[in-house]
């Protein structure tokens, strides 16, 4: 449900920096989604196909590169990826890491005409 | 021709930038603020009615309790003493975002406070990821919900300040490992500061009362 709010601010981004760079239309938004950022792809698609209508990012395709979550270890620094069901570090059995991927929720760029 | 832009902005900013708004005119009132989040039923409503009695004549709290229907929780707490309750129905939308406290902001006199509780919509995922512009962010945890909430819920769970583990006299009656609830809390979020409450018995709710009162009167 989150991602209404959502899409509408991603639409607002790029109609802002298509408009500064006076491009006709938008051809393409390329989305960086990480795998703890909470946020649906299919969700976002759904709104956009109705908010993006009568824009010139009318028929822009979204494209969503996912970023699986890594963390690292704060006493070892190795860095691995966590699982559902632990999050300790797998070669020291650590406690305290601090999360290096997996949070981005960012527009990266856009393709115009 | 097709012609790449680069961007990288983060798709949240305009809340953030109106959060930090928000927390201008937190500021300039000298309130000390605090966002509470909890999966429905933790006890996050519960918590604020037993915390209030405590707080009596020691701070002057307003509330604003964020529901997708209805006013119950901003009557329950306006009936335990809060000296102003809002609410806000969100419609249907999972979280609270900071143009909805904005909007709830509006309706107090925020001078009139020390302490501003504000209670997010019962969830664990959405209302992490949109600031409110709050100083403090609370999260009620509750024995019932299961040992294993930190490993499904990272976001939630590392992004807090505070952790409230709530209902633990049940903890005799149901299969709740401490040890693993609070390892998987620690990876995340070494520096929480934690509180264990029971609502019905009251323990740990002193402790509770006593940080919000030494946070309110630090001065902001």
């Amino acid at each position: 449900m989150h991602e209404l709010p959502v899409t509408q601010s991603l639409l607002k981004i790029a109609l802002d920096h298509a408009e500064k760079a006076n491009a006709k239309q938008i051809t393409a938004l390329n989305i960086v989604m990480g795998e703890l950022s909470s946020m649906v792809d299919d969700s976002i698609q759904f709104y956009w196909e109705v908010i993006a209508k009568d824009t010139i990012a009318e028929k822009a395709t979204l494209n969503f590169r996912r970023v699986p979550a890594e963390l690292q270890c704060m006493t070892c620094f190795h860095t691995y990826r966590p699982t559902d069901k632990e999050l300790i570090c797998p070669q020291c059995k650590g406690v305290g890491a601090k999360i290096i991927a997996g949070e981005e929720f960012v527009l990266e760029s856009i393709d115009v005409e | 021709m097709t012609q790449n832009i680069p961007i990288v902005e983060n798709i949240l900013n305009a809340n953030d930038r109106l959060a930090q708004t928000n927390r201008a005119r937190i500021d300039a009132a000298g309130v000390f603020s605090i966002n509470i989040l909890a999966s429905p039923g933790a006890g996050k409503t519960s918590l604020i009615e037993k915390t209030l009695p405590l707080l009596k004549g020691k701070l002057r709290v307003a509330a604003i309790d964020g529901d997708i229907a209805t006013s119950i929780d901003s009557d329950r707490a306006a009936a335990a003493g809060a000296s102003a309750a809002v609410q806000i129905n969100t419609g249907g939308d999972c979280h609270l975002d900071a143009v909805m406290l904005h909007g709830a902001l509006e309706q107090l006199d925020l001078t009139q406070f020390d302490l501003l509780i504000v209670e997010n919509v019962g969830n664990l995922v959405c209302p992490a990821n949109f600031k409110l512009g709050t100083h403090k962010t609370v999260l009620v945890a509750s024995v019932p919900e299961g040992d294993d909430k930190p490993y499904k819920y990272p976001g939630t769970y590392r992004g807090v300040d505070v952790l409230v583990v709530n209902k633990i006299d049940l903890l005799p009656y149901v299969d709740f490992r401490m040890d693993y609830f609070q390892q998987g809390v620690q990876v995340l979020n070494p520096n929480v500061t934690a509180f264990h409450t029971s609502c019905r018995t009251g323990e740990g709710l002193q402790a509770w009362a006593d940080w919000l009162i030494a946070n309110s009167r630090k001065g902001v």
